[in-house]
């Protein structure tokens, strides 16, 4: 009998060639499509089937986003289960560890911690009149942070007492899989939402960005496509990247321009308490109202015109656009390269003709981080009902002290008046 | 460092796909470890047997460690931090050269490159959190470095992506697996080695107490849980570590738990090691001077009637830190081993025996902190929790950082609560 994991060393050793393939997952084509498309030739038939399937993902997206942000974050969530369980399965065919004592319950409640840890973090900020009222959640709150750290806890302790000898290897393997799973798809989903939370713009536009570089960069690598782009993806073409870097910045520009004039994509959605729901209504900040821009002497001579009017926002989009354009096809290597060296060929066989939803969202990973990070630090600062909490959970000594500096800054920059004495 | 030449030995003349011969070894062979035992020691003890040699070689480097423990204690907080950066980057080196040795991938293109960026670019983006909190009138003064705290995430954010375009620039045909495996091995490691250590100077920040007492326990319990093992064992405890017993481990736990108290006794006493460590911009020196705070303040408990009888006094005088303390030995006690079992998991899956050869006797830097792991996480957890609320310093700097009319409203607001609490006159000009 071959001991497992000495087969498993070899199997490490061993290039890439001599790794077998995992086997294809079936042809999951709905019946219908198939009857319907019976006439056409193969190649052709391909085709229609990723233009059907587009044409509805858009729709579906359509549908959500009008639907409101609560089915938005639903829908994030979900998408997030179905890439974490899409990286898991893959992770079992390639080590054939099914049969892993306890391995897949502990995944799934990794996921769960997680996710409760980050959902805890958010709800507190942006639901805070909510919790305030109830009792349990109060206390839940409160000790937020060690709750989740002792639940994530369990799970490491239940994974150690679940270690099997002539297993360890497998077991180290799909522990370590399941936290790089966790750290991309996790973060990446609740930075997005985050993102949501700032504005549906700000959801919106970085994903149109990137779907629209991914169709406009196959469709300029389609007809112009001649210098291949890397070893990796090699119906990429350089014409396609470039094309599609200067589509997706134009493309950027003029969606934002159409979305920065409704309130519902540019405020922050909140939670009013009284309705129970979420509303987006607000005074649009300054980044959605419009200004002359004077034009560069260049474009001036080109274009005819001496100002134009924009919001500021479209500046924004194009540093996003650019992101999408030149940045985020790296998560899509990134990915080539991953079902390369596990020789799968796509993560799964949920949308038929175009794969897992993981190949729709290989691209994206990067863009939610990017967009997250580039609001923290250019756009908004800390939250400020946020601060305000955490200032009354202070000692007052502290407190006191705050108040001091605070008052002096202000003072300073002449926002306050300085009191006179009595 | 013998071990690694030897590995790169095997590798000449070798290409990853040669690897048919190697299945005749019936697997990865275990990585040699070569006697480090200086000298000097070796003479001192040719005499006695190998057992009692081990034995002894084991005991001189635990006092020796103890010794370097208590003189880096005494030099202050800023020789402890660079020290926990050294133990950090080491720890870092030899999990990362344990993945080198399992995957033969010395020659991946890049590769020991992009994983010293990546602990470069984590550590950067840590330190830089952690440096603008405290250091903050410092930073607020140099131009320079407030555009770098300003940005701070956004810049941390690009040097990681470089990196990360680096390594996908990188892959090459025939070895992706290898480098996806050892990208994916980078991270988990900076996951594990470098948030900890980071936290452990959080700890630190927080009073010097926080950072001795929690390393102490964990050490006290390896040292009472091996002695009541070796004098009592029985029971295997699990068979992960044949080693290990139930007596050890209950004796272990009791032991560590009045070593805690007792520790804590000790140390709340002086000021150096209860208050927060700040840093002094008119000295540029850290100082650890403050009124101490309740926690460090003698309290009178009563004892419960069930331990009046057995001790005779109706009450105590006790630091309340001491109750927490209580706390933090049980964890060290009772959770702490399992960081010990998944090391040795660890080990036993890659076929090692120790993670490097750094100490005589002991192994590697990694075999002696395997127990700290989860616990710098739990003192970290516990403080945000149960002790300090958020850090006013940086308070005011994110408030610094908001609108005008926003800073007025949160200012009328804190006004409005402090002269509800009556800490502030309503006349007065605080």
């Amino acid at each position: 009998e071959v001991d497992l994991e000495e087969r498993l060393a070899e199997l490490d050793l061993r290039s890439d060639s001599d790794i077998p393939d995992v086997p294809l997952p079936t042809d999951s084509t709905p019946e219908i499509l198939k009857r319907a498309l019976s006439g056409l030739s193969a190649r052709w038939k391909n085709w229609w089937i990723r233009g059907i399937l587009t044409l509805a993902m858009i729709s579906v997206f359509f549908l959500i986003i009008y639907l409101g942000s609560f089915m938005l974050m639903l829908l994030v969530l979900s998408i997030q289960v179905k890439c974490y369980h899409e990286i898991i399965t893959i992770g079992y065919r390639v080590y054939h560890s099914y049969d892993l004592p306890w391995f897949r319950s502990l995944s799934w409640y990794f996921l769960l911690c997680v996710n409760y840890f980050f959902y805890g973090e958010t709800v507190a900020d942006y639901f805070a009149t909510f919790v305030q009222r109830r009792e349990q959640l109060q206390f839940l709150i409160r000790y937020h942070r060690f709750i989740s750290f002792a639940l994530y806890l369990t799970g490491f302790c239940m994974f150690v007492l679940s270690l099997v000898k002539k297993h360890y290897r497998l077991q180290f393997y799909m522990f370590a899989w399941t936290h790089v799973t966790l750290l991309i798809t996790v973060t990446q989903s609740h930075l997005v939402i985050q993102n949501l939370f700032e504005g549906m713009i700000w959801f919106l536009v970085p994903i149109s960005s990137v779907i629209c570089n991914d169709i406009t960069a196959y469709i300029f690598g389609f007809f112009f496509g001649r210098t291949p782009l890397i070893k990796l993806s090699p119906k990429k073409t350089w014409e396609g990247f470039i094309g599609g870097f200067f589509s997706t910045v134009v493309f950027g520009f003029i969606f934002s321009y159409f979305l920065a004039q409704h309130q519902y994509f540019v405020c922050p959605v909140e939670y009013n308490s009284e309705t129970n729901r979420f509303v987006t209504e607000c005074e649009p900040s300054e980044l959605f109202q419009m200004k002359k821009y004077s034009l560069p002497p260049l474009l001036q001579a080109v274009l005819g015109w001496e100002t134009v009017d924009m919001y500021p926002f479209q500046m924004h989009s194009i540093a996003l656009s650019t992101f999408a354009s030149l940045i985020g096809p790296f998560g899509g290597f990134f990915a080539s390269g991953f079902k390369r060296a596990f020789k799968i060929k796509d993560f799964a066989d949920t949308i038929p003709g175009h794969g897992g939803i993981m190949d729709r969202f290989d691209c994206q990973y990067l863009m939610a981080t990017f967009v997250h990070v580039y609001i923290t630090s250019f756009i908004r600062g800390p939250n400020p009902s946020k601060l305000l909490k955490q200032l009354l959970i202070l000692q007052p000594e502290q407190q006191l002290s705050v108040y001091k500096t605070l008052k002096s800054h202000l003072v300073e920059k002449g926002i306050l008046q300085p009191s006179l004495r009595g | 460092n013998l071990q690694e030449s030897e590995s790169e030995n095997k590798l000449d003349g070798e290409t990853a796909s040669d690897s048919e011969s190697k299945s005749e070894f019936g697997g990865s062979p275990p990585v040699p470890t070569s006697d480090d035992t200086p000298e000097v020691l070796n003479r001192a003890l040719s005499n006695l047997s190998s057992r009692w040699k081990n034995w002894w070689v084991r005991g001189i480097l635990t006092l020796a460690m103890i010794t370097f423990f208590f003189i880096i204690i005494y030099l202050g907080p800023m020789v402890l931090m660079t020290i926990v950066m050294c133990v950090q980057i080491k720890c870092f080196h030899e999990i990362i050269t344990i993945g080198y040795n399992v995957y033969h991938s010395y020659d991946l293109p890049w590769f020991r490159t992009l994983s010293w960026y990546f602990l470069l670019c984590v550590n950067y983006f840590f330190y830089g959190e952690t440096v603008t909190d405290y250091f903050f009138t410092l930073v607020q003064r140099e131009e320079p470095l407030r555009i770098l705290s300003k940005y701070h995430r956004f810049i941390s954010f690009a040097l990681y992506l470089t990196g990360f375009c680096m390594f996908v620039l990188s892959l090459v045909k025939k070895h992706y697996r290898l480098q996806f495996y050892m990208f994916g091995w980078t991270h988990v490691t900076l996951l594990i080695v470098v948030t900890q250590s980071h936290l452990i100077i959080h700890n630190l920040f927080e009073g010097m107490i926080w950072f001795i007492v929690p390393i102490s326990c964990v050490i006290c319990n390896d040292i009472m849980a091996y002695m009541f093992g070796f004098f009592f064992g029985r029971t295997p405890l699990i068979k992960l570590s044949p080693k290990k017993t139930w007596e050890g481990f209950i004796g272990g736990f009791f032991a560590t738990v009045l070593f805690g108290l007792l520790l804590s006794y000790v140390m709340s006493g002086y000021r150096c090691f209860t208050c927060p460590v700040e840093f002094n911009n008119d000295t540029n020196s850290f100082t650890v001077d403050c009124e101490p705070s309740e926690l460090f303040q003698l309290q009178e408990y009563n004892i419960p009637s069930v331990l009046q009888s057995v001790v005779g006094w109706k009450t105590v005088r006790m630091y309340p830190f001491q109750i927490h303390s209580i706390a933090l030995s049980t964890f060290a006690s009772l959770i702490g081993p399992f960081g010990g079992f998944f090391a040795s998991g660890f080990k036993r899956a890659f076929k090692i025996k120790d993670f490097a050869n750094t100490i005589p006797g002991h192994g590697g830097i990694m075999d002696r902190f395997d127990c700290q792991y989860l616990m710098a996480t739990f003192v970290n957890v516990y403080i945000a929790s149960f002790i300090r609320g958020p850090n006013p310093s940086k308070l005011i700097q994110q408030f610094l950082t908001l609108r005008p009319d926003q800073q007025l409203h949160i200012f009328n607001t804190l006004k409005a609560h402090l002269v509800d609490k009556g800490m502030l006159g309503r006349l007065e000009d605080a």
